[in-house]
């Protein structure tokens, strides 16, 4: 039976765009005026969709529009979503800093939220001191603080300053006292906006650690960050919010996957569109216009089994005649940016590519060993100095899938690495 | 999750601790609430105090000087160049006395008046019974109140034995908390009116420390009741600052007037509008960082 702790349904937000001035006295008279007569808000009909970048038509907007979801007692969840999507309101709301428009949200047991860290920190006062206050600002009592003063000193790693006025304190200083404060608040929901961007790499590694404890402890952790890696890594579940809607909901892997792969829907294979955007060195000299991935028996295709051998075909126009060019491959990834490489000129390959005026085919063909995964293609046409004619990063995805008749060879879900080395093992 | 467990669940029969809803009853006030955050009602009254005197060589002493300075400045205009009557008094001790209940009744309203302003970045971060911010002023300023009234009892002892003509009435003072009681909630309860007003339309704003002024001047502080026409006796009398005023000097001077009626007619006051106050309030601190 499941356990839920926290449900939200049908939770909407509208906001007023613009600056707040005489015109909405009349709005705000006119609301009341129907209200007054048992009417609905004429105002709460009316609103776009929410979108940053299209320029508004109306004076209000949906930051939030019919989310529902639930979340259950040990869950780490995840909520990822563009800039704008609707995150932070969505934040705002559960920890009741602001109303939502309509909807309703219920929780079990004490509920307490990180949304900034060290909130309340006076400069004037002291760690210690500060320590208490921000404490108390986000609901824990004085015996409590006290029981665990030593700890969050300890934690934060600032025992030295810590009777010395915040103000004294270096910006990373103040964030480690601050999540050690929020560390060691014992709620049974707790709320995390992005607050680990800060603090060094060692502190950023402990906090993800504590977080990690606090839903081992059978609490919920509902949690917002734009690094996937992390969101991978800390979720058991991950909802995708777009335009102030859930897109989708699921297994980390799978909502990451298909968020990272959002902004790319029509850049597939195939012909590459004029806009596609590349990177050259020599303007104008030649493109690749034609990129496809097939399989070994000629078929297009975007996936591959893991360690199945793939093929890319590709065509090039050219404006001029072209000696000793070479032809690179690469697969990528979004959080970590290029991860293989491959080259005509490579010692295997030793291909002396010319390239004529004019239309130019080549078929490159892939032993890939990349662990299951989505993947990008990257294919550039270098001079012989490394310098780029053209070269496509933003075109052309693959996913590699797992095996699934071979699950006794990996039974792990995630992956333990990206690329697989084709590593001889011997006893010897 | 699949689809269907986004959709509405089925145990909404369920024993929920916290239901957030767009707009709460209104008769709602959620001070049950504010118990469980009392540490940190007392942090905040800690911090005042603690970080207005941080880094000054006089610390507390400052205190003292407010008060001092204003009953000089009233004594030289208003005793000596207006010539308006004390009842006799010692100029001096009779702006004081009037002064120090004022004080703390003027304080806590403009601070408290701009609550919702000051304490947005805060507030809009995380969650806590909002009101325990104008509680914690109402209990700072109680602090600065007792050290001023300490300054008072040491003038009025001083009068006390070199004049004879203050007659105090022993059997009032007993009312002192009473009196102290009804300033702060009078603060509190107009402070929180005005941060509620003043959220989305700052408009109000820009009358409270000219409201406040004119208010201190429609209070017998700066003259005794007893020389207001009759004309104006009632407006004054309608003023529910006046029976607190009157009762304190009429205690420690014996030179105010004194009734029952007075007192409870700012009592009654006090409690009206508090109420309005605590609904305002409630009402604004649910989406205010909207707003603000």
């Amino acid at each position: 039976m499941s356990d839920i702790v926290l449900s939200a349904e049908n939770i909407s937000k509208q906001y007023r765009l613009g600056q707040l001035g005489t015109g909405t006295v009349s709005h705000d008279l006119n609301r009341w005026w129907h209200r007054m007569r048992g009417k609905p808000d004429p105002y709460l009909k009316v609103g776009d969709v929410n979108d940053r970048s299209k320029t508004a038509s109306g004076e209000y907007v949906w930051s939030l529009s019919d989310i529902s979801f639930n979340v259950q007692r040990g869950e780490v969840l995840g909520i990822i979503g563009k800039n704008g999507a609707g995150k932070s309101t969505l934040l705002k709301i559960l920890s009741q800093v602001t109303a939502p428009t309509t909807g309703v949200i219920k929780i079990k047991g004490r509920i307490a939220s990180l949304l900034e860290v060290g909130t309340g920190f006076h400069p004037d006062l002291t760690g210690r001191e500060n320590v208490f206050l921000n404490g108390a600002i986000l609901g824990m009592t004085k015996t409590e603080i006290k029981r665990k003063l030593d700890e969050i000193v300890d934690f934060s790693g600032v025992a030295r300053y810590i009777d010395t006025p915040v103000k004294r304190y270096s910006s990373g200083m103040m964030v480690r006292l601050g999540f050690a404060v929020a560390a060691h608040l014992e709620p049974e929901i707790l709320i995390v906006d992005e607050v680990l961007a800060v603090g060094d790499a060692e502190f950023q590694k402990k906090c993800l650690g504590k977080m990690k404890d606090v839903s081992s402890e059978g609490r919920t952790v509902l949690f917002v960050s734009h690094n996937m890696g992390v969101m991978n890594n800390l979720c058991s579940r991950i909802i995708l919010l777009d335009k102030g809607r859930v897109e989708r909901a699921g297994l980390p892997g799978e909502i990451i996957s298909h968020y990272l792969m959002g902004g790319a829907e029509n850049r597939s294979f195939g012909k590459i569109p004029e806009n596609t955007p590349r990177h050259s060195y020599h303007k104008d000299v030649l493109r690749i216009n034609f990129l496809e991935m097939l399989g070994a028996n000629g078929e297009r295709r975007e996936s591959f089994m893991y360690l199945e051998k793939a093929i890319a075909e590709i065509e090039i126009e050219s404006q001029a005649e072209l000696q000793d060019v070479i032809i690179m491959f690469s697969l990528m990834q979004e959080e970590i940016g290029q991860l293989t490489y491959s080259a005509s000129n490579d010692p295997y390959n030793k291909l002396k590519v010319n390239i004529r005026k004019g239309s130019n085919k080549f078929r490159i063909s892939i032993d890939q060993n990349v662990l299951p995964g989505n993947y990008q293609v990257g294919i550039a046409i270098l001079d012989k100095g490394g310098y780029p004619y053209d070269y496509l990063q933003h075109f052309g995805r693959i996913k590699i899938e797992k095996f699934s008749e071979q699950k006794d060879m990996y039974p792990w879900e995630k992956n333990l690495g990206l690329v697989n080395t084709k590593t001889k093992f011997e006893q010897i | 999750m699949d689809k269907a467990e986004l959709s509405h669940n089925e145990q909404t029969q369920q024993k929920w601790d916290l239901v957030i809803q767009p707009k709460g009853k209104w008769y709602d006030l959620r001070l049950r609430n504010v118990l469980r955050y009392k540490d940190l009602l007392w942090l905040f009254v800690r911090r005042d105090f603690v970080a207005v005197y941080k880094q000054t060589i006089l610390g507390p002493v400052w205190f003292f000087v407010q008060p001092v300075i204003t009953a000089l400045t009233f004594t030289v205009i208003f005793g000596g160049l207006a010539g308006i009557s004390t009842d006799g008094i010692p100029g001096i001790l009779f702006y004081l006395s009037g002064i120090t209940l004022w004080t703390y009744f003027s304080d806590s309203l403009t601070k408290i008046s701009d609550t919702f302003t000051t304490n947005a970045s805060v507030f809009g971060k995380v969650y806590f019974p909002r009101i325990i911010v104008p509680l914690s002023v109402i209990f700072s300023n109680l602090i600065k109140l007792s050290v001023q009234f300490l300054l008072f009892l040491v003038v009025w002892i001083y009068f006390l034995t070199t004049s004879d003509k203050i007659y105090p009435r022993f059997e009032l003072m007993p009312l002192l908390p009473l009196l102290i009681l009804i300033m702060g909630f009078m603060g509190l309860a107009f402070g929180i009116i005005i941060t509620s007003l003043t959220t989305k339309y700052r408009d109000l704003k820009f009358l409270v420390s000219f409201g406040v002024q004119l208010l201190m001047y429609a209070s017998p502080i700066v003259y005794p009741l007893s020389v207001v026409p009759e004309k104006y006796k009632m407006i004054l009398l309608l003023n529910p600052l006046t029976g607190v005023i009157e009762t304190f000097k009429c205690a420690f001077l014996g030179s105010g007037v004194f009734s029952w009626v007075n007192l409870s007619y700012s009592i009654f006051c006090t409690i009206i509008l508090l109420f309005i106050g605590l609904f305002l309030f409630n009402r604004v601190e649910k989406s205010f960082t909207d707003t603000v």
